[in-house]
C-alpha cells in the first residue's frame, strides 16, 4: 500500500513541488514581510559558488555536505551584503545586485577552469527538473523514496520547527526590531538563522525546480497570502494553500500541454498572485475600488445633509434646498444630483415635494451629528 | 598571441565592441535606477526576458537576432510595468514586487522553452546560452543593432535628462511643477530594458543585474553631480567590459561574462576604498590627521597653561614631564611643533640639575596656544 | 462647467475638501479660505492631516470629495502662481547634486520639454540662494549640508518660481535658531511684498509671533481666522484633547504678536480651570511642542 504510493510518480511529482512550495513559503513570508525577499534570489545564484566549492573538495555533487555548503554560502553572501550596506556607501538594493554575481562569476570560473567536464553543470542547478524526482530514489524502510522527497520533507520539517519554536521572537522581531532588541532577542542572528535556512531550502529545491522557480515559491505565495490577510499565522496557512494548489494545478496543466512541470507551478503561483490582487476581499483592487465608492457617495449624502440643514430656518430656503441649487452652488452634475437625491430619499432621509428638497428628522439629525459631532441631540 | 594578433581577431573585434556599448549603456542607464533605489530592475528585467526571447524565436523562426531582442525588450518592459502596478495599486513593497515579476515572467519563459522544445524539462543549448550568455557568438550584425539601441538610450536620457534628474530626486516637487511624474517614472524604469537587451548575449541573465549597478556605484564614489556622475559610470562600463573582454580573449575557456562582472567589481572596489571624499583610504587618512592635530594642539596648549599657572612664558619642561601629563609619549608632537616653530628645545641653566634638554614655548607658540583656546571658548589665562 | 473664476479674491479657497486613506478618514468636509498677503500657518496635532491638506491642494494626494481654487483657479491653471517647499525628510540628500543645482530644478517647469537651463537661469537661482543666505554653498555637495541649510536651499528652490503663493511643509521643523529666524525673515518679506504664505507649522509657541492668519486643524477644521481671534484655549483644547498641559498662560498676549496691542481679553486665562495656579517655571515650557 505504502509502496504503491510511493511508486505513484504524479503523486510523488506533485508532493515534491508542494513541499518545495511550503518550506519556501515559510521562510518567504518573513523575507517578505522584511522586505528583503530579493536575498533569496541572491542566495538562489550565489549557491552555485558553493556548490562548486563543494564538489571541488569533496566531489560530492548532492547530499548533506551539498547542503550544508549552500547554507555556508547563502550566509556569506548576506553577511558581504550586510558588510557593503553598513560602509555607508552603498545602498541595501545596490548590496545585493553587487554580491551575488560576484560568487556566481567566480563559481562559473571555478567550474571553467577546474570542472569543465562534469556533469554538475550550473545550467541544471539553475533550472532542476522536477519531473525526473522519482528517477533518483533512496531505499527507506524497504520502499524506494524520491531523494528530493526526502531533503525537501527535511526542509519543510526543519523550517516549520524553526518558526515554530522562536514564533513570539520572530514575529516581534518582523514588525518591531528595535523592540526586539531591547528586549533581547538578538534579531540579527534569528534572522541569519532564517538566512541559513533559506539557503539550505535553495539547494535542496534545486533538484526539484532549480534555483529561480525557487525564488517564485519564497515570494509569490507569501505576497499573495499579504494581500489577503492581516493575520501572521494566516499568512503561513495562506501560503501553504496556495503552494500546494500550485502544486498540483501546475502538474496537471504542464501535461495537458506538454511543457515544463516546475516552470508552470511557478507560473501557478503567479496566477494565484494575480487572483489576490484583483479580487482579494480587502485588498483587492475591486475591493478597494468599491470602498473608495462607497466613501464617495457616503460624504455626497453628508454634504446633501449638511447643505439642507444650514438653509433650513433660512429666508434663502426656497433657493438653496431646491433641487437647482445641487447644481449649481454644490457643483455637481446633473446625474449625479439626480443619483444623490434618489439615495438620499431611499435612505428616507428627505424628501422630495417637487423641485424642492426637505430633511426628515433622521436626516436632520445626520447633519447635526455631522456639525457638531459628539454634542447630544 | 601578439597584441596586434588579438586586436585584429574579428570575433575578439566583435565582443569587445560589444562589450563596450554594453558598460556604456549599463552605466548610464543604471545610474538612474541606482539613485532611484531601483537597483535590482536589471535582475528583474533579464530574467522577465526569457519569454520574450522564446517568444522572438517563434516569430523570427529561428536565431534572428532582431526579433529576440524585440521579444526579450517587449517582455522586459511588461515586467517592468507589471512591477510598477504591485507597487502602486497594493501593499506590496518595490522589492517584493520585483521579485514576483522576475520569477513568474522566468517561469513563463521556462514554460514556452519547453514548449518551443517540445518536453517536459528545459533542456540545453538555448537556454545555457542565455543564462551565461554567449560573448563569442556575437556577429557583426548584431553589433549594429545594439549599437542602434545604444545610440536611442542615450538620446532619450539626453533629451530628457532634466526631466529624469528631477524625478529621480525629488517626485513630489516635479509633479507641482506640472512634470507627468508617473509617465517619467514609467519610461525611466522600462528604458532598463534596453541595456538588458543589449546586455543579454554578452554576460546572460544572471549578471546583467551587476552589470547595471556596478559602474553606477563606482562612479557615485567619485562624482559630485549627476552628469559626471553618469559620464564616469559610462567609462567605468566600457573599461569593465573590455576589460573582460580582453582577459578571455587571452585566456581562452574562460565565460566573457564572469570577466566582465569581476572587472567592474574590482573597479568597485577600488572606488570604495580610494575615491578622494568618499573612500576608506581617505577616511582613515583623514581620521589620523585629525587624531595627530588634535594632539598637537593638546600638548602645545597643556605647555601654555603650565607657563600660565607659573606665571612664566618661558617655563620649561622636560620631555618626562610632559609625558606624564599626557600619559603617553608626545615627542613625534613635539617634535612637529619644533618644527613649526611653536616649541623649542633649550639647555636648562646651569644652576638647575640635569644636563638635558627642555621644551620650552616660543613667542609663536604662546600666541598659537591662546588663539586656539579662543576658538574653543575657553579661558586664555588660567 | 463654466470658466468662471470661483472665488478670486480669495489667495486659497478649500471648500468640503475629504480625503480618506484606506477607509479612515485623514481629512472631513474642510471648508478653509486664505485672503492674500497674508501669512498663514497650519498648526493641529500628529496625523492631524497638515500635510495632507497641501498635497491634497496641490494635486499629489486624491481626494474623495470637494474642491479647490487659487486665486478662483483651480490647481491645475493656477500652477505657475504657486510655489512649494516640501519637507526636508522627502528627499534623500546622497543625491550626487549641488545646491545652486537644487534651486536651478525649480526653474525646469518653465522651462519646458528639451531646452536646458543657461546662464541665466543659473543667475536667477544664484539670486534665490543669496535671498536665503547661501551664495557661498552654491557649489557645496548638499549631503554636506546641514539640516538648516538643507531647508533654506529648498526655500530658494521656491523663491526661484517667483511665486504669489508659497505652500510651506514643517519648513522650521529640525533646524537651528539662527535659520529660523533666517526662513521667518525671508516669508515675512514676502509677505510684505503681497505674496501669500502659508506653512504646516509644528511648533505652537511660536505661531503668534510668526504668523498673522491661522488654520487649527485636527481632520476637522476647528478654527481659522486672524491669529489672535483663533488661538484661544478653548480652540487649542478642541484640538489636541489632552495633549496640552497648561494652556493659561500660552493664551497671554505675547509681546511680538503682530497684533498684539488688540488682543481680547476673552483668551487670557478666563476659562474655568483658572483656579490652577502656573507653575513657577515657564509655563510656555509646559505646552507639549508638536514635535515633526
Amino acid at each position: 500500500m505504502i509502496t504503491a504510493l510511493f511508486n505513484d510518480i504524479e503523486l510523488m511529482i506533485m508532493l515534491v513541488g508542494a513541499l518545495v512550495g511550503i518550506a519556501s513559503s515559510l521562510v518567504g513570508t518573513f523575507l517578505v514581510l522584511r522586505g528583503t525577499s530579493m536575498l533569496s534570489d541572491a542566495i538562489g545564484h550565489s549557491i552555485v559558488f558553493g556548490i562548486v566549492v563543494v564538489w571541488l573538495l569533496t566531489h560530492q555533487a548532492s547530499g548533506p555536505l551539498q547542503i550544508i555548503g549552500a547554507a555556508l554560502t547563502g550566509i556569506l553572501t548576506v553577511f558581504l551584503t550586510e558588510l557593503l550596506v553598513s560602509t555607508q556607501k552603498v545602498k541595501k538594493d545596490a548590496a545585493i545586485g553587487l554580491v551575488f554575481p560576484v560568487l556566481f562569476s567566480l563559481g562559473v570560473l571555478l567550474i571553467n577552469l577546474y570542472a569543465s567536464d562534469v556533469h554538475i553543470d550550473a545550467h541544471t542547478v539553475l533550472l532542476g527538473e522536477i519531473g525526473f524526482v522519482w528517477l533518483d530514489t533512496l531505499p527507506l524502510g524497504g520502499v524506494e523514496v524520491p531523494r528530493s522527497l526526502l531533503s525537501m520533507g527535511a526542509m519543510t520539517l526543519l523550517n516549520g520547527t524553526f518558526i515554530a519554536l522562536f514564533y513570539k521572537e520572530l514575529k516581534l522581531a518582523t514588525f518591531d526590531e528595535a523592540l526586539a532588541k531591547a528586549l533581547g532577542f538578538a534579531p540579527g542572528v534569528l534572522f541569519y538563522g532564517l538566512l541559513l535556512l533559506t539557503s539550505g531550502t535553495a539547494v535542496a529545491a534545486f533538484d526539484a525546480v532549480g534555483a529561480v522557480l525557487f525564488v517564485a515559491f519564497v515570494i509569490v505565495p507569501p505576497s499573495a497570502a499579504y494581500l489577503l490577510t492581516d493575520s501572521l499565522g494566516r499568512m503561513f496557512l495562506y501560503g501553504a494553500l496556495i503552494s500546494i494548489a500550485s502544486s498540483v494545478s501546475g502538474y496537471h496543466l504542464a501535461v495537458l500541454w506538454d511543457v515544463s512541470i516546475g516552470g508552470m507551478m511557478a507560473v501557478m503561483t503567479g496566477v494565484f498572485l494575480a487572483l489576490a490582487f484583483l479580487a482579494g476581499p480587502r485588498y483587492g483592487i475591486a475591493a478597494q475600488w468599491l470602498q473608495r465608492r462607497r466613501q464617495r457617495q457616503l460624504n455626497e449624502s453628508r454634504t446633501l445633509m449638511v447643505h439642507l440643514y444650514n438653509h433650513e430656518d433660512g429666508p434663502e430656503k426656497a433657493v438653496e434646498n431646491v433641487t437647482q441649487a445641487l447644481r449649481e452652488h454644490l457643483r455637481w452634475a446633473p446625474a449625479r444630483a439626480k443619483d444623490v437625491v434618489e439615495r438620499s430619499r431611499q435612505r428616507q432621509l428627505i424628501t422630495q415635494h417637487g423641485e424642492r428638497l426637505q430633511l426628515t428628522q433622521a436626516g436632520r439629525r445626520l447633519a447635526q451629528e455631522i456639525l457638531e459631532p459628539g454634542v447630544s441631540h | 598571441m601578439s597584441l596586434l594578433a588579438l586586436l585584429s581577431d574579428y570575433t575578439l573585434q566583435n565582443v569587445a565592441i560589444g562589450a563596450a556599448l554594453l558598460g556604456l549603456v549599463s552605466g548610464v542607464l543604471g545610474s538612474f535606477a541606482v539613485l532611484r533605489k531601483q537597483s535590482l530592475l536589471g535582475d528583474t528585467l533579464s530574467h522577465a526576458a526569457l519569454p520574450g526571447v522564446c517568444l522572438g524565436f517563434i516569430v523570427g523562426g529561428g536565431r534572428h537576432m532582431g526579433s529576440i531582442l524585440a521579444g526579450a525588450l517587449i517582455t522586459g518592459a511588461l515586467a517592468a510595468l507589471v512591477m510598477l502596478l504591485l507597487t502602486r495599486m497594493s501593499r506590496l513593497k518595490t522589492d517584493a514586487a520585483l521579485g514576483i515579476s522576475l520569477s513568474v515572467f522566468f517561469a513563463v519563459g521556462v514554460v514556452l522553452l519547453t514548449y518551443l522544445q517540445g518536453g517536459n524539462n528545459a533542456s540545453q543549448g538555448g537556454l545555457d546560452a542565455f543564462l551565461f550568455g554567449q560573448a563569442a557568438a556575437t556577429l557583426r550584425s548584431d553589433l549594429w543593432i545594439m549599437g542602434g539601441i545604444s545610440v536611442f538610450a542615450l538620446a532619450l536620457v539626453a533629451a530628457l535628462w532634466k526631466e529624469f534628474k528631477l524625478v529621480s530626486f525629488d517626485t513630489q516637487f516635479a509633479a507641482t511643477l506640472g512634470l507627468p511624474v508617473a509617465w517619467l517614472e514609467a519610461l525611466m524604469t522600462v528604458m532598463i530594458a534596453l541595456a538588458v537587451v543589449v546586455g543579454l548575449q554578452m554576460v546572460g541573465v544572471v549578471l546583467m543585474a551587476a552589470m547595471i549597478i556596478a559602474p553606477a556605484v563606482a562612479a557615485r564614489q567619485w562624482a559630485h553631480r549627476l552628469e559626471s556622475m553618469v559620464l564616469l559610470a559610462a567609462v567605468f562600463g566600457i573599461i569593465g567590459g573590455v576589460s573582460g573582454a580582453m582577459i578571455s580573449a587571452l585566456a581562452r575557456g574562460l565565460a566573457t561574462g564572469p570577466l566582465i562582472i569581476l572587472s567592474l567589481s574590482s573597479v568597485v572596489i577600488v572606488s570604495l576604498m580610494f575615491a578622494p571624499g568618499r573612500g576608506f583610504v581617505w577616511e582613515i587618512l583623514k581620521l589620523k590627521r585629525d587624531r595627530r592635530q588634535l594632539r598637537y594642539q593638546q600638548v602645545l596648549t597643556t605647555l601654555y597653561r603650565l607657563a600660565s599657572h607659573h606665571s612664566d612664558p618661558g617655563y620649561r619642561l622636560d620631555q618626562g614631564m610632559v609625558d606624564a601629563y599626557h600619559r603617553t609619549n608626545t615627542k613625534r608632537a613635539l617634535d612637529r611643533l619644533m618644527r613649526r616653530g611653536l616649541v623649542t628645545l633649550t639647555t636648562p641653566p646651569s644652576h638647575e640639575p640635569g644636563q638635558r634638554k627642555q621644551w620650552v614655548l616660543t613667542a609663536e607658540g604662546y600666541r598659537e596656544a591662546e588663539r586656539i583656546l579662543d576658538s574653543l571658548g575657553q579661558e586664555a589665562s588660567a | 462647467m463654466s470658466d468662471t473664476l470661483h472665488e478670486p479674491n480669495l489667495a486659497l479657497h478649500v471648500e468640503d475638501l475629504t480625503v480618506s486613506y484606506h477607509g479612515k478618514p485623514v481629512l472631513w468636509d474642510i471648508d478653509f479660505d486664505v485672503p492674500p498677503g497674508v501669512m498663514a500657518a497650519i498648526v493641529g496635532p500628529n496625523g492631524a492631516g497638515k500635510s495632507t491638506l497641501i498635497k491634497s491642494v496641490l494635486g499629489l494626494v486624491p481626494s474623495v470629495a470637494g474642491h479647490v481654487t487659487l486665486f478662483g483657479r483651480p490647481y491645475r491653471g493656477a500652477r505657475r502662481r504657486v510655489g512649494y517647499v516640501p519637507q526636508r525628510s522627502s528627499v534623500d540628500w546622497d543625491f550626487p547634486t549641488t545646491a545652486l543645482d537644487v534651486v536651478t530644478m525649480g526653474l525646469y517647469g518653465r522651462l519646458g520639454w528639451l531646452r536646458r537651463p543657461g546662464k541665466r537661469e543659473r543667475a536667477e537661482a544664484m539670486a534665490a540662494l543669496v535671498m536665503v543666505g547661501m551664495e557661498a554653498f552654491a557649489g557645496r555637495q548638499i549631503s554636506q549640508l546641514s539640516g538648516g541649510q538643507q531647508q533654506r536651499v529648498f526655500l530658494a528652490r521656491a523663491l526661484v518660481q517667483k511665486a504669489d503663493v508659497y505652500f510651506l511643509d514643517e519648513p522650521m521643523a529640525g533646524v537651528d535658531a539662527t535659520t529660523e529666524r533666517a526662513i521667518v525673515d525671508i516669508l515675512r518679506r514676502l509677505r510684505d511684498q503681497g505674496k501669500t504664505v502659508i506653512v504646516v507649522h509644528h511648533d505652537l509657541q511660536t505661531v503668534r509671533s510668526y504668523f498673522d492668519w491661522m488654520l487649527i486643524l485636527n481632520v476637522r477644521v476647528i478654527a481659522q481666522g486672524p491669529v489672535n481671534d483663533v488661538y484661544t484655549a478653548d480652540n487649542l483644547r478642541r484640538a489636541y484633547g489632552g495633549q496640552i498641559a497648561l494652556l493659561d498662560d500660552v493664551t497671554a498676549p505675547h509681546p511680538e504678536s503682530p497684533a498684539a496691542a488688540t488682543s481680547e481679553d476673552k483668551s487670557v486665562g478666563k476659562s474655568a480651570d483658572d483656579a490652577r495656579n502656573p507653575p513657577a517655571d515657564s509655563a510656555l515650557g509646559n505646552i507639549a511642542r508638536e514635535t515633526p
